[in-house]
């Protein structure tokens, strides 16, 4: 099986997912109390007698389920996401609009819980049982126990209203109209907080995982080969120990994606910063229904593409992995 | 003198069963010599060896002794110099080839590694060197780019050794180098350590549990019991008169080779399998891989009273053909008449009266008693699932439990409270708890120890002659085949190579392969002799 | 068993979660008789600092008792994060040990279900569902159980295909035992230990859910939780950290003893895993 077919096969399974991310938002709507084109139409205000027929001409929804279904998956195939009666605009162009925003914040936030956690799981797992190994043990503790909105609420407070060292909300200082390098500056200066909010959970998993995966690989057998052969014990440690460590944490990079989507949410919320997540809670506020599940579709699909780029990295990391599967 | 081991005391970490892994033990090793390191499980051997190359685990200390390399005590070294000694001056290669190479690094890039981590010179040219040392392993040059776990067992010992030897060391130590391999691979690598040994003229501490390994390896030998040295000698002098008791037990416990049993008198069979056949494909559903012919149209005929052996290396099928008799697995073709009915594609309402007569004794002690219930429930669950009566039952119980050697007072105890020998004698209980006609012992004694697999072999054959019962003994060794078994079935790729009265087959076999097989045992030669 | 307990029982962190844990749904089954009066109900000025006359833990924006709220609170976190964890291994429990002992089509399926399930954002997914179900108990309890029992599946499943290549497992079946009898007494008690800790860690997580969407309105209007107070909180935080600090606190304090909790139960049921 060369790696071009394990490609293409990989690529078969994200479109079957996309398939059914798209086939359980119609089932959703479909499914949810009350009659469809209420639910769409949402609390718009919108509901008079004219509009609600018009919307149910729109999605053939007097014609059976079936009809209803290929009409809806041609709809989304052709990137007719719906509209957004509270807004009044297509939906995918709310999207796309506040896109860019999460996937900045995001991908800092993945960058540093990754670097971070790898570093401190490593160093932690170097001297096991140590005082150091203990203290990243409860500190992981800890952020895996604190609700992540909180966490910002709090950072918040310390950071922004007491120390007054960064700024609490959105994502670039209002007015200010800053250009180039000193808008980039502006910027990330917004982005610290939310960004080390958002990537501390995700920092702790990693450190503990890391930290796991590190232990159980040196009590293999081949770093004792390694050191039999006379090698550095930084090499050792490595090109042996953290060369196999990293394995399982290229998979789980591709399942924190997932997370992070929700994790994004809550903490945009928190610091009013315009991106999906602060989207995805105007849209539930003002029951702007088309406008969540659109949000929901591309989350979907954007995680899907994601987790194909970790599952090629995977199989480039491993050499073991039977590429017909 | 190469290596000189005085009163070496290894220290266990507390919570482990005794607190001292190695007591107080002393042996040397000449230059140009193989010394062999015998004994069963627990008795030091490995932890010694460890010792030697400074690789003993965290909370392994030694805590008394002296090592000597070249003058050299091991013990009282720092860390930087050990680790310019091993891989240079000593080597060492471990049992598990497959464990011991790094899964996601090519085999070149670590045999270069070794080479470059004491030699300056560049990665180019210390690849060239492991083309040259892979060549004289008898493998080609190709596996360079390949990774371990496209390579066979053998291989990838091989690559092992190759890696050992890059650069000269004067001490190789191998632990147990074999005995993760096939019988006939095991034959290969032995002769092949020993064609290097003198080649090179450089001494080799081999460690085996194997008293065949000794006979046809060692110049010399240490017999190890407990941590502690028991005997140690020329290898003449130890196997011809030993003088220590356990020594004596450890050489007669090692089958010899030697067909005992004369064949049966022909009488009906109670099993009758013809043309058997089992395919596996590899991957789930959606998997392209070839289907597998694990048992390929396999025929052979069971009589009451008489132990049929199928001998086979792995892969040979003869696991999967027992499965098949048992009816654990289901064959694609073929029939198994017993007792007149063909139980090959039975329904499992109408199989469910006959299964009961088909019984297995399993090959992992560890793995085949439930860990959560007590012995009483393990043995009455087969009686129970028949609907019988539970005093009945554990009367009948405590009853087999004589039989096999135990107390009924094990009835109220766990699984983990025994030995790997007696658990093989309560599998063995287990199995006889429905009055079975025919018991199928799928390597019963394989991950047992050498005087323990006696005692095993003995129960199962007193058994078998007291209940007349029907057996089919599954082994990959040839000398145990030879005490327990009437007639023999060889298997290869999932054929029949060849079937026949045990002694016949053993004095004169006639397909090749099982002449290999035969020539594969170690210590045959000198056991004969 | 007894083996069990005392590794249990010999590590403090366990220890101390057990101890708390137990605090906490004493505080919650205790709530009711203590504070009759209920948390909605208005008993002074609003954002009073704690240890303001008769009060604790101060009063939030609209002057109710911050410390009912918080005892009432711990009702909804312990409801939700319970009964939507015995929903979800429940389904869990049932399509994993299916899957996972016939294997075939059914795992295959199974297989597929639960990577969907861990590749599309799960708490988008709860989201719309909460909302199209309209908020609610029920809708929190039922929507968090959807999105978990995929989880408790593949663990569940994994054990169950382990295990079943067990020799003791085939020996059951060679002593003509029914499947049924083999999935419960042979299989399922081994199975037991991870399902334990992933249990107790999934009430964790399920309480953390539970804040996070109550933080966002989406929980129940008609309950007071520890999100809803934070979320409530929010205009006012500046000026009054309590009343966003100390809902908080409880959730952290709580799930990290059910974390405690499942360290120690991992602890005692796999001893090899050395630390």
């Amino acid at each position: 099986m060369s790696r071009l077919h394990f490609i293409a096969m990989r690529l078969v399974k994200t479109a079957l997912v996309v398939f059914a991310v798209v086939l359980l938002s119609f089932l959703l709507i479909r499914l949810a109390p009350g009659d469809a084109a209420t639910v769409m139409a949402g609390q718009s205000g919108y509901a008079d007698e004219a509009f609600m027929k018009s919307l149910r001409a729109e999605y053939g929804l007097d014609k059976p389920l079936p009809a209803q279904l290929a009409t809806y998956l041609g709809t989304v195939a052709r990137g007719d996401l719906g509209t957004s009666y509270v807004r009044r605009q297509p939906v995918l162009d709310i999207i796309l609009e506040r896109l860019p925003n999460t996937l900045l914040l995001d991908a800092f936030a993945l960058v540093v819980a990754i670097a971070g956690g790898v570093w401190l799981g490593a160093a932690a797992a170097r001297r096991p049982g140590s005082a150091g190994d203990a203290s990243v043990t409860v500190l992981s503790m800890l952020f895996y126990a604190v609700p992540q909105f909180w966490l910002g609420m709090m950072a918040v407070l310390v950071f922004s209203v007491w120390l007054a060292w960064l700024p609490p909300f959105g994502i670039e200082t209002m007015g200010a109209d800053y250009t180039g390098l000193a808008r980039a500056g502006d910027i990330a200066k917004h982005m610290v907080l939310p960004g080390m909010t958002l990537a501390l959970y995700y920092l702790a998993s990693y450190a503990r995982l890391t930290r796991t995966a590190m232990i159980e690989v040196a009590d293999q057998d081949f770093v004792k080969t390694a050191r039999a052969k006379g090698i550095r014990e930084s090499q050792v440690a490595r090109r042996h120990i953290l060369r196999n460590a990293l394995i399982p944490l290229v998979t789980f990079a591709g399942l924190q994606a997932s997370i992070l989507v929700g994790g994004s949410v809550l903490v945009e919320n928190v610091f009013s910063w315009p991106g999906i997540g602060t989207l995805a809670y105007e849209a539930v506020t003002a029951r702007d229904n088309p406008l969540l599940l659109g949000i929901f579709i591309v989350t979907a699909v954007l995680v899907s593409l994601f987790n194909l780029v970790t599952d090629i990295a995977y199989s480039i990391a491993d050499p073991r992995v039977e590429m017909g599967r | 003198m190469l290596v000189s081991m005085q009163g070496l005391t290894v220290a266990l970490p507390s919570g482990a069963d005794r607190s001292l892994a190695v007591d107080k033990v002393s042996f040397e090793i000449d230059a140009n010599e193989i010394v062999c390191i015998v004994g069963e499980s627990g008795s030091g051997k490995s932890v010694t060896a460890h010792a030697i190359m400074g690789l003993l685990p965290r909370g392994v200390t030694a805590t008394g002794g002296s090592i000597l390399f070249d003058g050299v005590d091991i013990l009282r070294q720092p860390p930087e110099a050990l680790r310019k000694m091993r891989g240079c001056d000593m080597a060492m290669i471990f049992q598990d080839p497959m464990a011991a190479l790094n899964p996601v690094v090519t085999i070149g890039r670590q045999i270069a590694e070794q080479i470059c981590a004491h030699r300056a010179i560049s990665q180019g040219r210390a690849l060239k060197q492991a083309a040259e040392l892979l060549g004289r392993m008898g493998l080609p040059a190709a596996l360079l780019k390949s990774f371990p776990h496209q390579l066979s067992g053998g291989q990838r010992q091989r690559v092992m050794i190759a890696m050992a030897l890059s650069l000269s060391p004067r001490l190789l130590i191998a632990d147990e180098p074999t005995t993760a391999l096939d019988v006939t691979t095991q034959a290969q690598i032995l002769k092949l350590l020993k064609e290097i040994q003198a080649e090179r003229q450089m001494s080799v501490l081999l460690i085996t549990h194997d008293f065949g390994v000794v006979a046809d390896m060692a110049d010399r030998v240490v017999v190890m019991r407990h941590g502690a040295v028991v005997e140690s000698g020329t290898t003449n002098a130890v196997l011809g008169a030993p003088s220590h008791a356990y020594t004596q037990a450890l050489i007669a416990a090692v089958p010899k080779g030697e067909a005992i049993l004369p064949p049966l008198p022909s009488t009906d069979p109670l099993i009758s399998v013809t043309n058997l056949s089992k395919r596996f494909r590899r991957g789930g559903f959606f998997s392209h891989a070839p289907t597998i012919a694990a048992v390929d149209g396999v025929s052979l005929t069971l009589s009451r009273g008489e132990t049929l052996g199928i001998v086979g290396e792995s892969g040979s099928g003869k696991s999967t053909l027992a499965r098949c008799v048992i009816r654990l697995l289901d064959p694609e073709e073929g029939e198994i008449l017993f007792d007149g009915a063909d139980i090959a594609h039975m329904r499992s309402g109408a199989l469910r009266p006959l299964r009961r007569r088909i019984q297995m004794v399993f090959q992992d002690p560890f793995s085949s008693l439930n860990p959560r219930q007590t012995i009483g429930d393990i043995l009455i669950a087969g009686p129970r699932a028949y609907g019988e009566d539970i005093k009945d039952a554990r009367a009948r119980a405590a009853e087999i439990l004589r039989m096999v050697g135990l107390t009924s007072e094990s009835l109220r105890r766990f699984p983990h409270e025994f030995s790997g020998g007696q658990r093989q004698r309560i599998g063995l209980a287990r199995a006889l708890m429905l009055k079975p006609d025919v018991l199928i012992a799928d390597e019963p004694v394989s991950a047992l120890d050498v005087t323990v697999q006696a005692q095993v072999l003995r129960l199962l054959d007193d058994v078998r002659a007291q209940m007349n019962l029907a057996m089919l003994f599954i082994t990959h060794d040839m000398r145990v085949a030879a005490q327990v078994c009437h007639r023999v079935m060889v298997m290869r790729h999932g054929r029949v190579v060849e079937t026949g009265p045990t002694r016949d087959v053993f004095a004169v076999p006639t397909d090749a392969y099982t002449r290999q097989l035969l020539a594969a045992i170690p210590g045959r030669l000198t056991a004969t002799q | 068993m007894k083996k069990f307990a005392a590794v249990f029982l010999g590590r403090p962190m366990a220890l101390v979660g057990l101890a708390v844990f137990a605090a906490i749904v004493a505080t919650a089954l205790a709530a009711p008789l203590l504070f009759a009066r209920g948390p909605f109900t208005i008993v002074g000025m609003p954002l009073l600092p704690p240890g303001a006359p008769g009060l604790l833990a101060g009063s939030d924006v609209l002057g109710r008792d911050m410390l009912v709220g918080l005892a009432y609170g711990a009702r909804i976190s312990l409801l939700v994060g319970i009964t939507s964890t015995l929903g979800a291994v429940g389904i869990g429990v049932l399509l994993g040990a299916v899957a996972g002992y016939y294997g075939g089509v059914t795992d295959d399926l199974l297989m597929r279900v639960t990577e969907f399930f861990q590749i599309i954002p799960s708490f988008v997914l709860l989201m719309v569902l909460v909302a199209f179900l309209q908020p609610s108990l029920n809708s929190t309890v039922i929507g968090i159980a959807l999105i978990s029992w995929p989880q408790v599946a593949r663990v569940v499943r994994g054990e169950f295909l382990s295990l079943r290549g067990r020799e003791f497992v085939q020996a059951a079946r060679t002593l003509g035992m029914r499947d049924a009898a083999i999935i419960f007494t042979q299989i399922l008690p081994n199975a037991l230990p991870p399902i334990m800790v992933v249990s107790s860690m999934m009430v964790g997580s399920a309480i953390l859910t539970e804040s996070a969407l109550s933080f966002l309105g989406l929980g129940d209007p008609n309950l007071l939780s520890w999100g809803s107070m934070i979320g409530g909180s929010r205009s006012a935080m500046w000026v009054a950290w309590w009343t966003t600090v100390l809902p908080g606190l409880s959730i952290m304090v709580t799930v990290l003893a059910l974390n405690f909790i499942g360290d120690g139960l991992n602890d005692a049921l796999n001893p090899r895993r050395g630390r």
